[in-house]
């Protein structure tokens, strides 16, 4: 899955997945700090955002060739820990893909999935191909 | 004696070699409650190549530095905080080429939490392409 240059300059890379949406992961670096030792909250923003979006993708590729255009509409995120100086994993998942709108999380983890460091909800619009 | 007033100005100075820099997100403006930064456009913050319209992170970004500033202008001084939520509504897309600028607003601090909204625009404050909404929490706790 080919990301936009914003996922670049955040350093994310795309994990194997086993089929389903893919796991991002993104390493820490200056150019993701906030405060000296923690993650910027909006760089955490925009992995849950990117996590989202290619989580999205790959459903629409499923049922539709990928031809569609996405346009977010809001995204509400929830941070629950101070993210360290490590690596940062986050997986979307859809929770409805409509013919118009889709429902998407995503969570963001950094050494345990079950203790997630941040969340967020997606409403996009989906402009079919 | 009277406490120094906060200066986003210094404070903006000392993100250059962090995320803010890498981003490009500058000081513009600030009142008693509020501050404006610019996120001039750049092609490596693209979030659709097909339409070169800017990524929504970097503006999410902005607005969490935008929103944070505006409460330590209001307290007239920094605590540290961290966000607890932020909600950010995409109006439109940004025009691509043009610098985005995003202004928060800090209208209720409590002992613990700090209430912001926001918004963002291109050139013309009455066509915002984004709103947000959200809460911080004061890190260290208030005797």
């Amino acid at each position: 899955m080919k990301l936009p240059p914003y996922a670049d300059l955040l350093g994310i890379a795309v994990e194997a997945g086993d089929g389903g949406p893919p796991v991002l992961m993104m390493p820490y670096s200056t150019d993701v700090m906030g405060r000296p030792g923690f993650l910027h909250g909006g760089a955490l923003g925009g992995l849950l955002e990117v996590a989202a979006i290619a989580a999205l993708r790959h459903a629409l590729a499923i049922e539709d060739a990928g031809d569609s255009r996405i346009k977010p509409i809001n995204v509400t995120i929830d941070f629950m820990r101070g993210g360290r100086e490590k690596e940062t994993r986050a997986l979307g998942i859809v929770t409805r893909l409509g013919n118009r709108v889709a429902n998407v999380e995503a969570h963001a983890w950094q050494d345990d999935r079950d203790r997630p460091i941040a969340s967020a909800r997606m409403n996009y619009l989906i402009v079919r191909g | 004696m009277t406490q120094p007033a906060f200066d986003p100005r210094i404070f903006m100075s000392f993100g250059k070699r962090a995320h803010a820099g890498r981003l490009g997100i500058e000081y513009h403006a600030h009142g008693a409650d509020w501050a404006e930064l610019a996120l001039p456009y750049n092609p490596a913050l693209i979030g659709d190549e097909t339409s070169g319209v800017l990524a929504s992170g970097p503006i999410l970004s902005m607005m969490d530095m935008a929103t944070s500033l505006g409460v330590w202008l209001k307290l007239g001084e920094f605590r540290p905080h961290a966000t607890l939520d932020l909600r950010i509504d995409y109006l439109r897309p940004a025009t691509p080429g043009k610098t985005v600028y995003g202004r928060g607003e800090c209208y209720r601090i409590t002992r613990a939490i700090s209430f912001v909204r926001g918004t963002a625009h291109d050139g013309d404050p009455a066509d915002p392409l984004a709103h947000v909404a959200g809460t911080f929490m004061f890190t260290e706790v208030q005797p």
